[in-house]
């Protein structure tokens, strides 16, 4: 959608003479007769890219904060028993009588939500379909993005103009908008037949694959060109094996940062879906859920609402933060 | 050290020279350590003199010219020590309206690369403008005719219709003339050329050094050229200052100089030309790499690359001193140097 | 420049017409049926039924309702919802709360994102610096429903300051809510404006303009300035899409009736029309505005040309 066009740059009017057909003149004894200047360095390869990134990753404080936290939380999700006896899916868990009682109730540290349950408890579970929801959805737009990518930057043509008028056609309609529809359609009986985590991640990835696609596809414009591709092309290597042995490698570092990012603008959109009422339901474990029913007792309960929006807030961040540290490791020029 | 090395340099025409570096030192302060990039040099310019300052890419001569403008980026650049007098007073105790008040206005520079020099935003008769709007207060007319008359004066072609052009519409030479224009917009008094040329290709180097020399001589202005062309410094300069790892290693007149080197490192710079009464002979570079000026070898930085090194080379600094009247040399052996040529 | 216009118009349509059929097709293919629903808990009689199904084409198949739909539209007849009422009556209505709401937050956005991003990147690796970058990687972590709900308790509830919901105080009433749907990019201005900064700052052409001798001031704000608003403007053409996501919840949220929550309802009472007439609405603003974007981004550069 965008045709901009820089005007050729350098030697675009004026006449200077052609230096192509100065031969050299050594009457004045200056043929180019100058310091040797010796420039340090050679290219740097790919397999330095990744392991300097690394070094200067183990570095850094944001990115050991950020991992720390993750790992935190991935153990949460997987395990939830490791951080607390209750479960809240357990018949006998919730009591009415403890309804809405605030923190400190009971030595409940969270209070107790609507239902009676301890909030500490189903906060904690609520990790699992986040991470989940993350993970499955960046991945299934990392492969659907990067195999699109890949064919519409090696091949162009009318693939990729095909290609670019959808993305411009997704990305005209608000990101929210089309998972409300998406998400009513899906749920429907000629699909899922119910809103769960296949029908919020299915939903979800349909709308979040186009900017890994054109990341990826602009870097395989780029990179096709290279030296070492048309090396590669002039030894008989066959399309797919350019792609994935000397394309792929090249061109995934922005796509990864890109990737990270994404898990925690993904955990917050399921968040927000379900928070609208349209994505998991109850008796699912979420925390967009659990601020969805909160949102009623904003003033009589406000630790319902609390609780629930620190971690999403924070496991977001989490990811975040590792998506700045990996571009930092990996771009060394944003430093 | 400063009293031996007051003028390395013919004499100062009536009293005080128009400018003098005196025991010069900036450092950077990095991440990875201090970088000594000045280490005290002394030079003075009078008017209408032509001064080349010779050496290697990260030998300090561009530092030292942005540490005259007062441009250098601090952090991490730091002048730590010396004096820069512009006719008498000291550059660097002055307060920052008095020296942002004398840049452009006295001194002047022209840097080595126009397209990123320029601003790609402004037209150039904007930007050669912008001289006469800040230090004269001119109107954007007033500003904007003399624009004109300065991009005739360098010799743009169809200046008229071209002072509203960008910066990228013009050629590599073109771009160099609108710098050039720029700088002596307000008749400086010193025009500091930080290797004018090297962008740009050979034909049209030679047009520029020509333009350069022909305002000179129309102004009278002492020019500084910073230049790692040797080529160049023979054709214009008057005198010449080779620098090697941030200090001067050799200076006088362009001719002596050329004809018989007194530092090793001179003589090194002179074998690597390539010479037309020479041809079919193997060009003689340095051996070696420039020195890292975070971790300079001891004693003379030179002695790693110096094919006439001794043991005691590497013990001690070689001070800048007179080999013959107006020729200093920081050599151990700057009187042998000098005696085989 | 006209001609690239022209062109870029000739270009929206497919999109136009690709997002208008997709959503569409999306609600044609919702599960239930609307007349059915209509009457509640009692139906309306078969007869009426089946008169309002022919009425708004329910019965004929998807390509020819959306040719019909696409036919009345080029007319600039946005259709009626079911009770009769014109969309396009709807859309006045609803409209102007929604543009009151962008325009709150696009002025958050650009004030303070743009000082921040200035001021940070002047003083590069100074106390404020790290300031912002830590307040805009709080604010972009927070999703915006949470950020809301922090919003309407501290400022709302707690302090007092702001009305909480509604629309009873005038402008105030969206001082709240706009602050919430512009916080996100206000966050990514403040970034984009400190990087490019940082960078146009390391740029040659700074050098000479402190050769010339201009001051600080002149320096930063005439020769960087205007180069570290190019990727702004850009960001502000993406921008767009987020707000009108945003307005979707945030309406919801403080409840103000503007198109995010018009759009919200009819998804669930299917409307159809109602949410195809505000939907491409959404993507012709979306395209004129990124459209307007371009030809800033060429006033602001002047080595961009549009061919």
């Amino acid at each position: 959608m965008s045709e901009r066009t820089t005007s050729g740059l350098p030697h675009s009017s004026l006449s200077e003479p052609d230096p192509g057909l100065a031969s050299g003149d050594p009457s004045v004894g200056s043929s180019p007769a100058t310091v040797p200047e010796l420039s340090g360095g050679g290219d740097l390869r790919q397999a330095s890219l990744w392991s300097d990134a690394w070094r200067q990753m183990r570095r850094s404080k944001l990115f050991l904060l950020a991992s720390g936290m993750l790992l935190v939380l991935a153990v949460m999700a997987a395990f939830p028993q490791l951080f607390t006896s209750i479960d809240p899916r357990a018949r006998n868990a919730c009591s009415l009588a403890n309804s809405r009682k605030t923190p400190g109730t009971n030595g409940a540290w969270f209070g107790y939500d609507t239902f009676g349950c301890d909030y500490y408890s189903t906060v904690i579970y609520g990790a699992r379909v986040s991470m989940i929801i993350g993970l499955v959805v960046v991945g299934g737009a990392l492969l659907i993005g990067i195999f699109l990518g890949a064919l519409a930057g090696y091949f162009g043509g009318w693939f990729d103009t095909v290609i670019a008028r959808i993305t411009d056609v997704i990305y005209g309609l608000p990101l929210i908008l089309g998972a409300i529809l998406l998400l009513n359609l899906l749920a429907s009986d000629r699909f899922f037949g119910e809103r769960n985590l296949a029908t919020v991640s299915t939903a979800l990835i349909l709308l979040s694959w186009m900017t890994v696609m054109r990341l990826f596809r602009s870097s395989v414009i780029s990179v096709k060109d290279t030296d070492y591709v048309s090396a590669a092309r002039a030894m008989g290597a066959t399309d797919s094996r350019i792609i994935l042995r000397h394309i792929l490698p090249n061109s995934l570092a922005p796509v990864l940062v890109y990737a990270t990012i994404a898990v925690g603008a993904t955990i917050a959109a399921e968040a927000a879906l379900s928070f609208l009422g349209i994505g998991l339901q109850q008796p699912a474990i979420s925390w967009g859920l659990q601020i969805n029913s909160a949102q009623s007792y904003i003033r009589s309960a406000p630790h319902l609402l609390f609780f629930p929006s620190i971690f999403l807030s924070v496991t977001v961040l989490s990811f975040i933060l590792l998506g700045d540290a990996l571009r930092d490791a990996l771009d060394p020029k944003l430093r | 050290m400063t009293s031996l090395m007051t003028s390395p340099s013919g004499a100062p025409v009536g009293g005080v020279p128009l400018l003098e570096v005196d025991d010069l030192y900036v450092e950077f302060r990095t991440d990875y350590g201090v970088v000594h990039a000045v280490n005290g040099i002394s030079y003075t310019l009078s008017a209408g003199e032509t001064l080349a300052i010779l050496g290697e890419s990260g030998c300090g001569k561009s530092v030292s010219a942005q540490a005259i403008m007062g441009i250098l980026d601090s952090p991490p650049g730091f002048v730590t020590g010396g004096e820069i007098r512009y006719k008498g007073s000291n550059l660097l105790t002055m307060s920052a309206k008095e020296q942002r008040d004398l840049r452009g206005e006295e001194i002047s520079i022209v840097f080595q690369d126009a397209l990123s020099s320029l601003n790609p935003v402004f037209s150039v008769g904007a930007q050669i403008g912008e001289m006469f709007r800040r230090h004269r207060g001119a109107s954007r007319a007033d500003a904007k005719k003399a624009a004109i008359e300065l991009m005739e004066r360098v010799r743009i072609p169809s200046a008229k219709e071209r002072v509203n052009d960008y910066p990228h519409q013009f050629s590599g030479g073109m771009r160099q003339r609108v710098m050039i224009a720029m700088a002596i917009a307000l008749d400086p008094a010193i025009l500091i050329a930080d290797e004018p040329t090297t962008a740009l290709d050979v034909t049209v180097q030679a047009q520029i050094m020509d333009l350069l020399a022909e305002l000179q001589k129309e102004t009278g202005m002492g020019l500084i050229l910073i230049t790692h062309d040797l080529g160049v410094v023979g054709e214009i300069a008057d005198r010449v200052a080779v620098m090697y790892a941030g200090r001067i290693v050799e200076t006088g007149a362009t001719d002596a100089v050329f004809s018989a080197p007194a530092m090793p490192y001179t003589e090194g710079l002179m074998a690597s030309i390539a010479r037309v009464d020479q041809k079919g002979q193997r060009l003689n570079p340095i051996v070696g790499a420039p020195p890292n000026l975070a971790n300079l070898p001891s004693g003379c930085p030179f002695h790693p690359r110096c094919p006439r090194a001794t043991d005691y080379c590497p013990t001690a600094l070689p001070p800048l001193l007179e080999v013959v009247p107006g020729r200093y040399s920081a050599c151990h052996y700057a009187e042998e140097v000098l005696r085989d040529h | 420049m006209a001609r690239y216009i022209a062109r870029r118009l000739l270009l929206a349509i497919p999109v136009l017409l690709g997002a208008t059929f997709l959503i569409f097709a999306m609600v044609f293919a919702l599960p239930g049926d609307p007349i059915r629903a209509l009457g509640g808990d009692r139906p309306l009689a078969p007869a009426v039924q089946e008169q309002l199904r022919e009425e708004y084409n329910l019965n004929d198949p998807l390509p020819v309702q959306y040719i019909k739909y696409v036919g009345g539209l080029v007319q600039g007849d946005f259709g009626r919802d079911f009770s009769g009422r014109p969309v396009s009556e709807i859309i006045q209505q609803r409209l102007p709360v929604t543009i009151k709401l962008a325009l709150v937050a696009l002025a958050f956005e650009a004030i303070f994102g743009l000082i921040a991003g200035i001021l940070a990147g002047i003083r590069n690796k100074s106390f404020f610096d790290s300031l912002v970058l830590v307040s805009t990687t709080l604010i972009v972590s927070i999703p915006s429903f949470v950020l809301g709900f922090i919003a309407q308790y501290t400022f709302g509830l707690r302090l007092g300051l702001f009305p909480i919901a509604g629309l009873n105080d005038g402008l105030q009433s969206y001082l709240l809510p706009g602050f919430v749907l512009g916080a996100l990019s206000l966050a990514y201005i403040a970034r984009l404006t400190r990087t490019s900064l940082v960078e146009n700052l390391r740029n040659d052409y700074v050098r000479t303009a402190k050769a010339k001798g201009l001051t600080p001031a002149s320096v930063v704000g005439k020769h960087t300035l205007r180069n570290s608003l190019i990727p702004v403007v850009t960001y502000l053409g993406v921008d767009l899409g987020t707000l009108m996501s945003g307005a979707i919840i945030t309406e919801g949220i403080f409840n103000l009736p503007g198109l995010g929550r018009a759009v919200f309802d009819a998804i669930a009472s299917q409307e159809g029309a109602v949410v195809v007439g505000i939907v491409t609405l959404f993507v012709l603003v979306y395209i004129l505005f990124n459209l307007l974007v371009d030809v800033l981004y060429a006033a602001l550069d002047p080595r961009i040309r549009y061919e």
